[in-house]
């Protein structure tokens, strides 16, 4: 008995310790979570914008008007060629820079210097960054002037007037503030890759395109995988940059316009948290989706991994 | 290096805790507002204001505080800020309760429509005959559907059409106010000159939608009807087609209000003939963008129709615990003739009270020196009197942003009429969902 009352209890300082992570995150994300799920069940909003309507219970009404009026669609739809068109040559330019700076045969000088670089526009505030954009290419900004003088342009030309053009514009600020961010991973992931195995194939005589082909990009799938994945869940929350290069508007034709700036028109000015929840519940199941995906393609590599070294 | 940070940043942290427990001398108003115009004219004209306190709160003669809580208007946030406090009025602390609120024309009927605003006749006892000399449209902006009048304005701001002196001489061989206007008194006339400055080569408008109040305040029904249909008026229609013409033909330079085509065409080597401007604008905006080439260039003429364009009006929140105080504003700052005559000779801005200005119109020593001495608050008079509100709806804000949004697409040629609407439809019921499309 006299042992039991001298022992000192340090679990329950692990216990201490951890508490405020729990405590911020109940209060400040579960909770608002799972509100986010329950409102979606109703009607609720703010009529004329103050006046409030509900909360009244419709069930599945909310999702229902969300597949039928098919409005999120198209912005899902938006969302997703923005991403593309970014995400493919930011993909593209990555891995051949990853491959120039982590070449034994290269040897290029100062990689530390352009990964700085590199990683820079990242650095920068995406708002502030659209903001630069939207003063440079606009109608009588310095590019179309310019273009102007150098000749390439016959009269006054909007950016932000053409859908391709505004489109391409948002494709090229997510291009540049992350493929700095891809190059570096990928950087990762070749360094980790064995380079005997790479030496003997040159040994054997395989030249440079089938190293690439048959060994690197194989060996690198499963961090390929992760970059295109947290790069899509990016992408389907893609916000501030369209949000400030078209002040809002997701304009021309709304075809800038994202999921996340829909949810936004919904909250901001009647506060319709029934609708806006159900759409948010919609892309927290499709982000819960891609990360599965993600979870997965680890642990089946892994375990890939460890047959492979047990088969040896 | 480390620890001197932290120990800085503690006296900070101090410091500031200190700095906040030394106000609480006397009762606290609290405004809000979303720019520091009103918090000037409060500072410059109310007799009570004695003087400001470093961090931002003014002091009133019998030791009230006034603290400012200025929130800006980009997307909604001023709006959003303001509906929270309002939401919890009733469990603020006394010294945090909203006494008055500035609202907007094209959302005021949201908060006046609402219980947070009080009646200012009967909860504040104002009397009426005392805002007599204020314009009526100022009044119908701020009366409620039961007819309760909600708010008070010290502005008029009746719109006109500002010209460039030079592009008048060139194109229509003068550049007098009176003949000018002989030339563009109707839409027809107007467009006829527009179509000589192309020929001459210059812009008649500069953007999109620099027409569009004077179109939008001459509806003749409100844009939402009792049943929560949008209804499109006639002269919507009219400014669709009026600037598709002007887009297609480039009578107009294809700009949108406020962005930097817009502003550029105010300047000095600008090449659009005019301007559909209100009182403030004149005298801020554009004064602003023509710099000093442009000072003496620029004349006013009342233009093809009446609108009135931007103003601020006061509201009292429900719940203040500072009504006399409140009543003694309003009087002050929006019905006193001498206060409100002394604002516009000092700002060239146009106040709400018919004699004040019927005597400054009637002064052969006044006028404006950026308009070439022209005395444009005699040309105020006549368009205020012509202006209409009665038409407005709450939900003005959403629907007027978003067909000029929608619309853009169309006069620029990226879209469809119809897909136009679609668009138009699609911005607006993201906002307010209650709307419906009228079949």
């Amino acid at each position: 008995m006299k042992k039991k009352t001298n022992k000192l209890n340090y679990s329950r300082y692990g216990i201490y310790f951890i508490a405020p992570f729990f405590i911020v995150y109940i209060i400040f994300s579960l909770i608002p979570l799972l509100s986010t799920f329950y409102y979606s069940f109703f009607e609720y909003y703010m009529r004329q914008g103050i006046m409030q309507v509900g909360p009244n219970f419709i069930f599945l009404d909310n999702y229902i008007n969300i597949f039928s009026d098919g409005i999120l669609f198209k912005y899902a739809g938006n969302t997703l060629i923005m991403w593309l068109m970014g995400f493919i040559p930011q993909i593209i330019l990555s891995l051949l820079l990853a491959l120039w700076f982590t070449s034994t045969r290269l040897k290029i000088k100062g990689t530390g210097f352009f990964k700085t670089i590199m990683y820079m526009p990242n650095l920068v505030m995406a708002s502030a960054f659209s903001m630069l954009f939207l003063q440079i290419f606009a109608a009588n900004g310095p590019v179309v002037n310019m273009l102007m003088e150098s000749g390439l342009l016959e009269e006054e030309f909007n950016f932000f007037e053409k859908v391709i053009t505004t489109r391409s514009l948002i494709a090229l600020m997510n291009f540049l503030m992350w493929f700095g961010n891809t190059t570096i991973l990928l950087m990762a992931g070749i360094m980790g890759i064995d380079q005997t195995v790479i030496e003997s194939a040159s040994v054997d005589g395989a030249n440079s395109r089938q190293i690439f082909l048959r060994i690197i990009l194989p060996l690198l799938k499963p961090i390929m995988l992760y970059v295109l994945i947290t790069s899509l869940i990016g992408g389907i929350q893609m916000f501030d940059i369209p949000q400030i290069l078209t002040e809002g508007n997701g304009g021309p034709n709304l075809a800038t316009k994202t999921m996340i700036m829909y949810l936004h028109d919904l909250i901001t000015t009647s506060k319709n948290y029934g609708l806006a929840g159900a759409v948010s519940v919609l892309l927290f199941i499709v982000t819960a989706a891609l990360s599965f995906v993600v979870f997965r393609a680890f642990k089946n590599n892994d375990m890939v991994d460890i047959e492979a070294t047990a088969r040896k | 290096m480390k620890k001197i940070f932290t120990v800085l940043f503690l006296m900070a942290a101090a410091f500031t805790l200190f700095a906040c427990n030394n106000d609480n001398g006397g009762e606290v108003l609290v405004i809000r507002a979303w720019n520091d115009e009103f918090q000037n004219r409060f500072r410059d004209y109310y007799p009570d204001y004695v003087s400001t306190n470093s961090d931002g709160t003014d002091v009133l003669e019998d030791g009230t505080t006034v603290k400012w809580v200025i929130v800006a208007n980009d997307d909604n946030g001023y709006q959003n800020a303001l509906d929270l406090a309002l939401q919890n009025q009733e469990t603020a602390d006394a010294d945090d309760k909203v006494d008055m609120f500035l609202i907007e024309a094209d959302y005021a009927l949201k908060y006046v429509n609402s219980d947070y605003t009080l009646d200012i006749i009967e909860d504040l006892d104002i009397d009426e005959a005392d805002l007599d000399e204020q314009y009526q449209y100022t009044k119908d902006i701020v009366t409620s559907s039961e007819g309760k009048l909600k708010g008070t304005s010290w502005q008029a701001t009746p719109g006109l059409f500002a010209y460039r002196r030079s592009i008048a001489e060139a194109v229509l061989g003068t550049d007098d106010p009176d003949e000018v206007q002989a030339e563009i008194n109707t839409w027809a006339k107007f467009d006829a000159v527009a179509a000589d400055m192309k020929e001459a080569g210059y812009y008649m408008l500069s953007g999109y939608d620099d027409a569009y109040r004077t179109f939008s305040n001459n509806m003749a029904n409100p844009w939402v009807n009792s049943s929560d249909e949008i209804v499109i008026d006639p002269v919507i229609e009219d400014w669709i087609e009026q600037t598709k013409t002007y887009s297609d033909n480039d009578y107009n330079h294809g700009a949108s209000l406020w962005d930097s085509t817009w502003s550029a065409d105010q300047g000095a080597d600008g090449e659009v003939f005019g301007f559909f401007y209100s009182t403030w604008g004149i005298n801020f905006t554009l004064q602003g963008n023509a710099g000093d080439e442009g000072f003496g260039d620029w004349a006013v003429a009342q233009g093809p129709a009446s609108y009135y364009w931007g103003g601020t009006w006061i509201t009292a929140a429900k719940g203040t615990d500072n009504k006399d105080l409140v009543k003694d504003i309003m009087l002050k700052l929006t019905a006193d003739k001498d206060i409100m005559k002394q604002i516009t000779i000092d700002t060239q801005d146009y106040t709400n009270h018919k004699s004040a200005m019927q005597e400054l119109a009637d002064d052969p020593d006044f006028g404006s020196d950026f308009l070439g001495g022209q005395n444009h608050i005699a040309l105020f008079i006549e368009s205020a009197e012509a202006i209409s509100m009665e038409n407005i709806s709450p939900y003005d804000q959403a629907l007027n942003e978003g067909i000029q949004t929608a619309f853009r697409d169309y006069f620029s040629g990226e879209v469809s009429e119809d897909d136009a609407w679609d668009n138009f439809y699609e911005i607006v019921q993201a906002k307010h969902p209650e709307l419906k499309r009228k079949d």
